[in-house]
């Protein structure tokens, strides 16, 4: 034991006494106090920094959502500090779309958030579409299918969270209800996108291709039973004393505290300022749909909780309204030469190019000819320049930085991720709680370290 | 009215200096010209600065920070406005003081840094190929705007925003990671996607992509930075 | 299970290795190891859905000790590669490793500096699951074929991990590449003589 200059310590061994043996007597350092208060006794002789622990929550954790590494300083239950470290899901995508088409560098962007794969997929392309400057000649039908299937997947995106966050709290069940109502959703997705998730749907100039025939009324019969199944999570999650004895109070983050930190999303609207891209500065057609930016003002988990559920309820209003306002038009900008020239059709030998459109480029036109070989060897150009169009995913801000030198190729794409972002708010939002608090406060913030590592 | 495969000479080019001269329609060389039209020479583009009126509201907003900020007229390389969005080329001594200006002045109120980027133009003509890109959102007057400084890659120092918007920090360590950029005055200024060791500045035109050839039924296909190119 | 390995297969134990293979191959513990887009798939598997518990597969380990297979789920960046390795080697034996999706097999449509080509060139692989990501049919397909790798295999779980020729599956592949037939692997391109008159290359 060391012996301890200080004063105000007043140990009871005296190191003049020769006949003091080497180590005290008793365990542990021993104090004679004459009064006061404990903690300042304490706290003056016995520096905190030897109780801390260093835990490492990994990786690869339960908890964690996704590959993220959170290094915590525990004092006993309380977390001290809180280091997030990112970097493990780095792909390199934005590099790798600098070798590709405008086209294709769609299927490589759509996996950056891949929860909400649809979202980037818009951002990049209506700053392709405002660099080409088209933004104004997108068909009618267009913005009103990108509008159906980007809420169709902030539901889906949001359905996710719950199931994640409820499992990670315990709640088990809302991840195998959130779960069900999902396969609904990949259902209407793979009907009209062909794929699950990742679907390289929205392209440079419209979308991909048209919605089947059936796809309407999956959708339209899907609608109520999402809202009924909305209030059963609600029935479930929302008066469970277990569930708001651990998130409310839980992760507070004020604000003023999320204007600094960038934060976006329903952080910020949970925090109070109904700040909402698709409200403030719609794209899309945004501004013509009737729905509410849902707000609350704890600024805690529980009403993140809230606001997202409310979300999915504005969502399937949208849904409805997009539904409704289908009318048959074109999917594609008129422009031959951005057009993309697929008209996928199921043939004999599976998905391809449909035989009325092999029909037109073989035997009618010569234009479409080469208009769909260059389109699909070369690609079209995009005048030079740069454009930041962000839309408002379902954890907040995603905005697509492009920039074009002239060429067929993106010269640099950058990704603002909102998750990137609002993973800086860990610190913030955990220091001073409990471990377990840690594990709700992230769940929360629904970081998809795919968008954080891009 | 759209022109978007005509690249030569679009007076509101955003200079971007990436020295883009073609001489094939198709940009592809080495193996032949497969289309005839041999010969064409795409003109680089130029660093241009839009000349005022900007149009919108851009024009009060420049206005407003000349007010506020007397030294703009030095600190200001070249004003774009491209596609109904404002670009504002500064020099990075006077980078903080605009942004603090752009946070606090009543008339300007840009409360929020979106996001901050590298881009690296190899080819830029002034030698300053690295180009630190600032994205600012008002939410009190629903703008955005970009700044942007260069820098080159034997001096790549920014001072750090960090002071004035908090959000900076990951952001210009992610910058940092992919390009070197090194931003004076930020906290902790670490690698934060690539492994602490790693060597160099992966998003840099310089550094190669990566990848191995690929074997499938019998032919190797290299890696896409090395592949034959149709642009 | 020391005895048993010192063995030949086969000898003495053929019944036991029987009943403890399907044992093994009953109630296989995944170790949660979801790293991107394939993670929400396999998620998908454990719901209700395409219900992994009806193979007693629900319980993910988020405690490598007590897994059996580790489906690498997602692209595997180089930063997460060490940790991907530290996970295996806390798995006890036997253990197999599934391959989800073609990031994990091979790289994927990520051929570049941050990607692991293949976590194969970190872990030996038992199973390959191509997709991106493969449907929830696809994985569960994989996992009742890696389910009759194991109900086969030895007793031991698998053979000597490094040795690639030890395969107890006596079907060797049968590749049909130029360089199985012996063949250049680039074939030579000809030169291209134009047929037209007068025109030059």
């Amino acid at each position: 034991m060391t012996n301890t200059t200080d004063e105000s310590s007043a140990t009871t061994y005296n190191d003049n006494d020769p006949y003091a043996g080497a180590e005290p007597e008793g365990e542990g350092r021993v104090f004679t106090v004459g009064g006061g208060d404990w903690e300042d006794v304490v706290s003056a002789i016995d520096p905190a920094e030897s109780e801390r622990i260093v835990v490492n929550m990994g990786p690869q954790h339960p908890s964690t959502h996704g590959v993220l590494r959170l290094v915590l300083e525990l004092e006993g239950e309380t977390v001290m500090e809180a280091r997030p470290v990112i970097g493990y899901l780095h792909t390199g995508i934005e590099k790798n779309m600098e070798f590709r088409n405008w086209t294709q560098a769609v299927t490589f962007i759509t996996r950056c958030d891949y929860l909400a794969p649809m979202f980037n997929e818009a951002t990049y392309c209506l700053g392709v579409e405002r660099l080409l400057d088209i933004e104004d000649q997108i068909p009618q039908r267009v913005l009103v299918l990108r509008v159906l299937v980007l809420e169709l997947q902030r539901i889906s995106s949001h359905l996710v969270w719950l199931g994640t966050g409820g499992l990670e709290l315990g709640a088990l069940t809302a991840m195998l209800l959130a779960f069900r109502e999902r396969e609904e959703i990949s259902k209407i997705f793979e009907m009209i996108t062909g794929l699950r998730m990742n679907h390289a749907y929205i392209r440079p100039g419209g979308v991909a291709q048209d919605i089947p025939p059936g796809a309407v009324d999956a959708i339209r019969q899907f609608v109520p039973v999402m809202r009924s199944r909305i209030d059963e999570y609600e029935d479930l999650l929302s008066a469970n004393p277990i569930w708001i004895a651990r998130t409310q109070g839980v992760g507070f983050l004020d604000t003023e505290a999320c204007m600094q930190l960038g934060v976006t999303g329903p952080l910020l609207r949970a925090s109070g300022l109904a700040w909402d891209l698709r409200r403030e500065m719609p794209c899309l057609g945004y501004d013509t749909y009737e729905f509410d930016v849902v707000t609350e003002t704890a600024g805690d988990c529980y009403a993140r909780y809230k606001v997202r559920l409310d979300e999915m309820r504005q969502s399937l209003r949208i849904i409805e309204q997009a539904l409704d306002r289908l009318r048959p038009g074109p999917t594609m900008v008129a422009d031959k030469k951005i057009a993309w020239p697929a008209q996928l059709a199921l043939g004999a030998d599976g998905l391809g190019n449909s035989l009325d459109h092999i029909r037109t480029i073989m035997g009618t036109s010569m234009e479409a000819l080469i208009h769909h070989f260059k389109l699909v060897t070369e690609g079209f150009r995009v005048p030079a320049g740069q454009a930041y169009v962000p839309v408002e995913s379902p954890r907040g801000e995603l905005g697509a930085h492009v920039v074009s030198d002239g060429g067929t190729r993106p010269y640099r794409v950058h990704l603002r991720d909102p998750s990137f972002v609002n993973l800086q708010a860990v610190p913030a939002i955990t220091e001073g709680g409990m471990v377990s608090d840690v594990v709700a406060s992230v769940a929360s913030i629904d970081p998809v370290m795919g968008g954080v590592d891009r | 009215m759209t022109e978007p495969t005509d690249t030569a000479g679009e007076q509101e080019l955003e200079p971007t200096g990436t020295g883009g001269r073609r001489h094939d329609i198709f940009g592809a060389s080495g193996f032949g010209d497969t289309s005839g039209f041999g010969g064409l020479v795409a003109r680089p583009p130029q660093l241009v600065s839009t000349p005022r009126p900007y149009g919108e509201w851009f024009d009060e907003a420049t206005d407003a920070l000349q007010a506020a900020y007397p030294a703009f007229g030095d600190a200001i390389e070249r004003v774009v406005v491209h596609r109904g969005e404002l670009t504002l080329h500064i020099k990075r001594e006077a980078l903080v003081a605009i942004a603090q200006t752009l946070r606090d002045d009543p008339g300007l109120r840009f409360e929020m840094c979106a996001s901050i980027s590298g881009v690296d133009y190899l080819a830029d003509p002034t030698g300053r190929r690295l180009h630190a890109v600032y994205h600012l959102l008002s939410m009190t007057y629903r703008r955005r705007l970009r700044l942007e400084v260069s820098v080159t890659a034997e001096d790549p120092h920014v001072p750090s925003l960090t002071e004035v918007y908090p959000t900076a920090n990951w952001h210009e360590r992610e910058t940092w990671d992919f390009f070197g950029i090194v931003f004076d005055g930020h906290p902790g200024l670490t690698r934060i996607e690539m492994p602490d060791d790693w060597p160099g500045h992966p998003q840099r035109k310089d550094y190669p992509l990566g990848g191995i050839p690929v074997e499938y039924k019998g032919a190797t296909v290299p890696p896409p930075d090395e592949r034959r190119s149709y642009a | 299970m020391g005895i048993e390995e010192k063995i030949p297969d086969g000898i003495l134990l053929t019944t036991v290795a029987k009943v403890l293979n399907i044992a093994r191959k009953n109630s296989v513990w995944p170790a949660q190891f979801g790293l991107a887009c394939c993670a929400i798939e396999m998620m998908a598997v454990g719901g209700p859905r395409f219900d992994i518990a009806r193979f007693g597969m629900e319980r993910f380990s988020a405690s490598p000790r007590q897994a059996d297979l580790m489906i690498v789920a997602g692209r595997v960046s180089q930063k997460m590669a060490p940790v991907l390795r530290q996970i295996y080697d806390q798995m006890p034996e036997p253990k197999w490793v599934l391959a989800m999706g073609v990031c994990a097999s091979s790289g994927g449509m990520f051929n570049n500096y941050a990607i692991v080509q293949g976590v194969d060139h970190i872990v030996p692989v038992d199973m390959y699951l191509p997709g991106c990501p493969p449907r929830p049919e696809m994985l569960l397909d994989a996992i009742l074929k890696l389910h009759d790798k194991i109900r086969t295999g030895p007793i031991s779980g698998k053979p000597e991990h490094t040795t690639i020729g030890n395969s107890p599956y006596v079907k060797p592949i049968e590749r049909d590449t130029r360089a199985s037939k012996g063949l250049a692997v680039d074939a030579e391109i000809p030169a291209f003589t134009s047929p037209l008159p007068g025109a030059g290359s």
